[in-house]
């Protein structure tokens, strides 16, 4: 079985519910150069494809479909390659059903 | 004036919540906090719920709490590319009066549950996330700040039932952090279909539901579980696979979602519904060797936030409920007897959930995660098509003589992991699992 690579996770996220805290991103992904091994995993791990790489090679995120599961702070916090909050009071995905 | 509370309760999700109601209900002064719009706007879970957990808390929940359906039948499946081979257990005796397990839909049974715990008389803060523990110069917790002006607000003691991916314990230092082979990333999509249509397919009728659970294959290799349960109009249909395991594989965790809604029997459950949600949460997967401390000076830690899951039995909910329940119980104590809330007089609380069933079920199976997580591509791929070929042996007429078949069978469980590691991985389970 192949991986379904052809799925878009944008299409999944359009059914959900978000109260975007503009401007103020709860998770921050430290300057680097060259990005880690793990920071690179994020792209196809994050479950809500916040992580992606941008031109010149550095991985950055765009937290607007992020379910605040916690798995990039899991596996990125503990080496400093980014900083993770919960978003505002109020702010963030809100789940109908959960 | 400084208002001071007796107990602060951060987060309203299972255990939380049964923290908070318990507290109420004993009459203490009890303040939650919750970040999300309502209670429940935040949590993600299968979710099945367990009665007898719940009645201990809230005897007379049937009454009015938001039930699916209750379960009268398990299927576990172990799935190959092409096939699936089950154990099926359907028992009328689970229609009983007071079923036993229930499927609920987190979003709506958590704002019943948090209704409930201000009916106790607790005051519920919602849309208010705390940032920060504060603690006196002989490291005694004093209360909490949040993100509402800054103020630190004071009790006697924290209650942090702030999940698995808590923020507040960890970075004080009370817990570690997960770690990625200690937590599974799970993802779910809501199908909703009619109510005909899943009684038809499941072969259930009024409330009765199913669950099935599957493993094999559809990891790809990753300690994994897939899993469909019944509600009342719609299957919860998700999987997950250890955040350690994703990372290796470059696996995307929606792909392996979409990978096993395609399986050839999962596919035709879920002809013609319609997605209404997507969602992703984590699970503590680390068992009985992953649990933190549980109590220290003007604090306490439970549900998820303490690891507090059984992985092997996919428990979660009611050792949650359990543990808020037992750890409020123990402050009600330690408060009656007008004591101080320090890390010896709350050690009723830990010393109480070992005698419970939530440390007994966890001790059991201490061995399990790790085997689970160093043998995974025995366990999820190399089993599954093992036992799907043996079962086509059997079942598949052919001409070829039966002796002919069997032998076929062995020699082939013995080429993928030769005689050793068979009756290696049969007396580690066995260890693992007495």
């Amino acid at each position: 079985m192949s991986d379904a690579l052809t799925v878009k996770v944008e299409d999944k996220l359009y059914q959900n519910r978000y109260v975007v805290d503009a401007g103020r991103s709860h998770i921050t992904v430290t300057p680097h150069e060259k990005p880690s091994q793990n920071l690179m995993a994020m792209i196809k791990l994050c479950p809500a494809g916040c992580y992606s790489l941008n031109e010149t090679g550095q991985v950055e995120i765009a937290p607007d479909g992020c379910f605040e599961c916690g798995t990039c702070r899991v596996l990125c916090e503990p080496d400093g390659e980014l900083s993770w909050a919960y978003p505002r009071g109020g702010y963030g995905v809100l789940f109908k059903f959960g | 004036m400084v208002e001071k509370f007796d107990c602060i309760v951060v987060g309203a999700g299972m255990s939380g919540n049964a923290a908070a109601y318990t507290l109420a209900k004993k009459g203490l002064k009890v303040l939650q906090l919750e970040r999300g719009e309502y209670a429940g706007s935040k949590n993600v879970q299968g979710a099945i719920m367990y009665a007898d957990m719940l009645e201990a808390i809230v005897p007379d929940f049937r009454e009015d709490a938001p039930l699916e359906r209750h379960l009268i039948e398990q299927r576990f499946w172990m799935m190959s590319a092409k096939a699936h081979t089950g154990v099926q257990y359907r028992s009328e005796a689970f229609n009983e009066d007071k079923p036993n397990r229930y499927t609920i839909i987190r979003s709506q049974f958590d704002k019943w549950f948090n209704r409930k715990v201000r009916e106790a008389g607790a005051l519920v803060l919602t849309e208010t996330t705390a940032t920060e523990l504060i603690f006196d110069a002989y490291g005694h917790c004093m209360g909490l700040r949040t993100d509402r002006d800054g103020g630190v607000i004071h009790a006697d003691v924290v209650v942090l039932a702030e999940g698995v991916n808590g923020l507040l314990g960890s970075r004080a230092g009370l817990r570690e952090p997960p770690k990625p082979d200690t937590v599974a990333l799970a993802v779910k999509e809501m199908h909703f279909l009619p109510q005909e249509t899943i009684e038809q397919r499941f072969n259930v009728k009024g409330d009765e539901g199913v669950v099935i659970e599957a493993a094999g294959v559809i990891s790809q290799g990753m300690t994994g579980m897939g899993f469909i349960y019944t509600n009342k109009e719609s299957l919860s249909v998700g999987i997950g696979c250890l955040v350690s395991d994703f990372a290796k594989s470059g696996v995307t965790p929606y792909g392996l979602l979409e990978t096993f809604k395609q399986h050839p029997s999962i596919m035709p459950l879920l002809e013609g519904s319609e997605v209404k949600e997507y969602a992703a949460h984590l699970i503590p997967e680390g068992g009985f060797k992953a649990v933190p401390q549980l109590c220290g000076n003007g604090w306490v830690v439970v549900g998820d936030a303490a690891q507090l899951n059984n992985a092997v039995h996919r428990e979660g909910s009611n050792l949650a409920m359990t543990s808020g329940r037992i750890a409020a119980e123990a402050i009600f104590q330690v408060k009656s007897r007008k004591e101080k809330m320090t890390k010896e007089n709350l050690q009723r609380y830990p010393d109480a959930l070992n005698d419970s069933f939530v440390m007994k079920d966890l001790r059991k199976h201490k061995d399990m995660p790790a085997l689970m997580h160093t043998n995974s591509r025995n366990f999820f791929l190399t089993y599954p098509e093992l036992v799907a070929k043996a079962m086509e042996n059997f079942v598949r007429v052919d001409g070829t003589p039966k002796l002919e078949k069997e032998s076929a069978t062995v020699l082939a469980f013995r080429k993928s992991r030769g005689i050793t590691g068979l009756i290696g991985d049969a007396v580690r389970i066995a260890r693992a699992w007495r």
